[in-house]
């Protein structure tokens, strides 16, 4: 036998997989995609004047205003993200096991709280302007000059400061993953301080960066919270204002789809960005050790003072405030309100966590026996659910659904007698088929990133040695995937968490979550009557990112 | 062993979950509401006292035609609340509403409160009027022409022009005087905003309070509800900072809009939802749920609560409610095209 044989064994053995698995996640992706067919269905249905006013008032100003809303967060989650890994990976200095946690915290923190606990916190009446009030004897907010936080800027820093732990996260695990190795050999040649970071470490770390901001751009272009309530009037402003406004659902159609343009444009970048690089782990292990370098006197406390800042910001306010008036409403938490949305809130984490760690674990499986360009953009077009509004992603799953529904029930009435009614859309299914639309990004992405760090090797030289793909997925995947899917399961599950547009509107009847109970009050300006449930909110996403983290160390 | 136990945990939450179904049983009045459901809960308990009658309800607000729609013959929805007219009007056009001719529901809502085909039926209304800081504003009267004087130049603040509570304001604005007129109209009242329009309408209150305003323009209710927050009371300084002006109380009357009801095409519990509607349109009805959410009743003879009548008298502009709603598209177009929502150009 020699090699030569041997290697066009495998690749008939691959072909004949891909023959079973690639029908499979072509469907699945397919289905993935039904919100971004009704959307084309909807826009096509428009008529021309309306389109006229829309391209010619609404796009410029407020894709304007979204691409400059996205390069400001981009920056500063990239800049934020990567220094914050950075200084925890390779450095040692006070509290930075807290941090090294901490510092994720942010992310159980939905955009729509953090906008309203940064307006209490920075406007007139916050306690920073009573402060400065206080300082200067200003009565009056015509006497002094204070940023204002409803403004472009203030968006960047509110939703910076709750997106920035997807890049810390994916590039502290990028920084694991290499060790200590080529930032040490670097250092005994000669390189050190601020050239071994923008010179090794930041072009090391590029893929990591590319994938951590587009996660947080896909979040920042669909985000409806936040924006609305700062006054940012961005696409996705603009979608809804054109729909219920002016009753124009295809008018709002075409710009949603006019989005999906900028996000595909987003993801051929960060293709781009990537380039080829590609960080195979030629062992099992996943672990490299790092050797920290110690900070002292100065440093350290000026690298410490830095760390906190994106922990205070993103989580320490929202909390703050919240804490205050939940405080005050402590009683209430185990009333039956409560109680039932906090479990039905956990129920549909965990069912949506599931089952798209099982429907990316397909696609990204599929990608990886099969890494044509036909299946990578298909994979990527499954994916783009994350970016379109949840409130669309609702509809876009909805109509066709119930329409499926509305002719089962037809039929089986005709010729059975008997009623299915909404037999999807009246149940949790619907529901949840749109989170595993909205967060597949979130889990395709994650193990994607989990697979390419196993060496394609492995799972061949398994093969070779005759175990079948049931036997290499048990006993050489599921062991090396184990981290990215904790990751996978974590991060679904803390987006559900904190899902609103889409629960709102395909929750069957009577069903409540923690967010929608939030809603309840926000939606009246009445946030301090829905703290508790926001803590809530906070609190359980919070868990499972401080496991999330730990179970990397 | 222990990726076992988690799977099978996964495998009980996703069956769980998937199988949630709806929780309406027969007989039971399903609501499909814009109105947030604990404003609504001691009218629909004390019907339930009543009645016996038993209610659900589902808050929604972006989406509900397209959710009716889309469900058809088999929706759930029994009863529809709205907070506004637009989309009241809306529902019906869409030929999602059933007709009903009741007699007790006619003879409590006057005819001009209420479609003449019997699509859709008003509850309270709300105006839509100034605030005015006490201490540096000091007439007493204005009119909504009067906002795009230069005199109040970085003066006033206002939320989202896109916002349907100001979208119905300017439609009232271009029935009433014109497409044209309101143009400029609107470019001016832009031109005097202290800041870019954001937040809700109690934001505008509080910036009054702090001094980055003058004027704002709000509900009604809005001010009932801070005047009397115990949770927040802060909100009852940015309230006492201000007073409430009726305005065009000289001439058309104050830009009302209405909160109201309609019963879905499909309604499967027609009977029962038809006794929910005679209550919700009863003077007891009216003045609970004027109580709750300090807004002006509809049924003659009923009286708003004592925060309501507070602010003064108001003199509702008569304007067809329904020709506000179909002003609306243009109305939102031209808060596109004069750029309302970018703020002051200097």
């Amino acid at each position: 036998m020699n090699e030569l044989t041997d290697t066009r064994n495998i690749s008939i053995k691959d072909k004949k997989r891909a023959g079973y698995l690639l029908p499979g996640a072509l469907a699945f992706a397919l289905a993935l995609c039904l919100p971004i067919f009704t959307l084309v269905v909807m826009s096509a249905q428009g008529n021309l004047q309306s389109f006229l006013h829309i391209a010619t008032t609404v796009m410029p100003s407020s894709g304007m205003t979204t691409i400059l809303l996205m390069a400001g967060v981009g920056l500063f989650v990239a800049t934020v993200g990567t220094v914050c890994a950075w200084f925890t990976t390779y450095f040692e200095f006070p509290l930075r096991k807290i941090l090294q946690w901490s510092l994720v915290l942010p992310l159980a923190v939905p955009t729509y709280i953090s906008a309203y606990t940064f307006v209490e916190f920075f406007s007139y009446t916050g306690p920073l302007q009573e402060f400065v009030r206080l300082l200067g004897g200003f009565t009056s907010s015509r006497e002094y000059w204070f940023p204002e936080i409803r403004s472009l800027g203030g968006t960047v820093f509110v939703l910076g400061f709750v997106l920035y732990p997807y890049v810390y996260l994916s590039v502290r695990a990028l920084f694991l993953l290499q060790g200590s190795n080529i930032p040490d050999s670097a250092r005994v040649l000669g390189s050190s301080g601020p050239r071994l970071f923008f010179s090794i470490t930041l072009p090391l770390a590029r893929p990591a960066i590319a994938l951590g901001v587009t996660l947080a751009l896909m979040e920042t272009i669909n985000d409806i919270g936040a924006v609305e309530y700062l006054g940012t009037h961005t696409l996705t402003f603009s979608v809804f204002s054109v729909w219920l406004n002016q009753n124009d659902l295809a008018g709002a159609a075409q710009l949603a789809i006019f989005l999906l343009f900028i996000v595909a444009f987003l993801i051929f970048a960060e293709h781009v960005f990537r380039g080829s690089r590609r960080f195979h782990e030629l062992r099992g292990s996943s672990q490299k050790t790092v050797v920290r370098k110690q900070l002292s006197g100065k440093q350290a406390v000026l690298v410490t003072g830095l760390l906190c800042l994106p922990v205070i910001a993103g989580f320490g306010i929202p909390m703050a405030i919240l804490s205050g008036f939940a405080l005050g409403d402590i009683a209430l938490i185990f009333s039956p309100a409560i109680t039932e949305a906090f479990v039905t809130t956990c129920l549909l984490g965990l069912a949506a966590a599931f089952l798209s760690v099982m429907g990316g674990f397909l696609l990204s499986y599929a990608l990886r026996v099969n890494p044509t360009p036909g299946a990578k953009f298909m994979v990527r077009l499954a994916t783009t659910g994350y970016a379109i509004p949840g409130t669309l992603v609702a509809l876009g799953v909805f109509i066709p659904l119930a329409a499926f529904d509305n002719s089962l029930d037809a039929v089986l009435r005709e010729y059975a007698g008997i009623s299915s009614g909404l037999l999807i859309t009246g149940s949790g299914a619907a529901l949840i088929f749109a989170y595993i639309v909205r967060f597949m990004a979130m889990a395709e992405g994650n193990l994607e990133n989990g697979f390419s760090k196993i060496s394609p090797n492995l799972d061949m030289a398994a093969r070779n040695l005759g175990r079948n793909d049931w036997q290499v997925f048990r006993t050489i995947l599921l062991p090396l995937m184990r981290p990215a899917i904790a990751g996978a399961s974590l991060l679904v599950f803390v987006d559900v968490v904190k899902e609103l547009s889409a629960t709102i509107l395909l929750r069957p009847f009577g069903m409540n979550t923690l967010a929608t109970h939030v809603y309840d009050y926000a939606s009246q300006g009445r946030v301090e009557d829905g703290a508790l449930a926001c803590v809530l909110i906070i609190l359980v996403g919070v868990l499972p990112v401080v496991f999330l983290v730990q179970n990397r160390n | 062993m222990k990726i076992h136990k988690a799977l099978a945990g996964a495998f009980l939450a996703t069956a769980t979950a998937l199988t949630a179904s709806a929780a309406y049983a027969d007989g039971t009045v399903n609501i499909y509401s814009y109105r947030q459901p604990d404003l609504i809960a001691p009218l629909l308990d004390e019907f339930t006292k009543q009645t016996g009658i038993e209610t659900n309800v589902q808050f929604l607000k972006k989406g509900m035609i397209e959710k009716l729609k889309a469900e058809g013959a088999n929706s759930p929805a029994d009863v529809i609340l709205t907070v506004d007219i637009g989309r009241l009007s809306g529902i019906a056009n869409e030929g999602l509403t059933a007709k009903v001719d009741n007699e007790t529901i006619n003879a409590n809502i006057p005819e001009n409160f209420r479609d003449s085909d019997g699509d859709w039926f008003g509850l309270t209304t709300r105006g839509r009027v100034v605030y005015a800081s006490k201490e540096r504003v000091e007439q007493d009267s204005i009119t909504y022409e009067e906002l795009a004087d230069p005199k109040w130049k970085g003066k006033i603040c206002t939320r989202s022009g896109q916002h349907a509570y100001n979208v119905a304001l300017i439609a009232s604005m271009i029935a009433n005087k014109g497409s044209e007129f309101t143009e400029k109209w609107l470019a001016g009242v832009k031109e005097n905003l202290a800041r870019k329009p954001d937040g809700n309408d109690r934001a505008q209150a509080k910036g009054i309070f702090s001094g980055e305003c003058d004027l704002g323009i709000g509900n009604t209710y809005y001010v009932g509800l801070m005047q009397n927050n115990e949770k927040d009371p802060e909100q009852k300084e940015w309230a006492k900072s201000m007073k409430v002006l009726f305005p065009n109380s000289g001439d058309r009357g104050t830009h009302v809009n209405l909160s109201g009801m309609a019963l879905a095409k499909h309604s499967p519990n027609r009977e029962q939802a038809i006794k929910l509607m005679e209550f919700l349109s009863s003077g007891q009805a009216q003045e609970i749920y004027a109580e709750k959410v300090y807004e002006y009743p509809i049924k003659p003879g009923t009286k708003p609560s004592d925060t309501v009548a507070g602010f003064g008298e108001i003199k509702a502009d008569s304007l067809s409610l329904e020709k506000i709603s179909e002003l609306r598209k243009e109305a939102s177009q031209l808060v596109d095209k004069v750029g309302y929502d970018d703020g002051p150009s200097s």
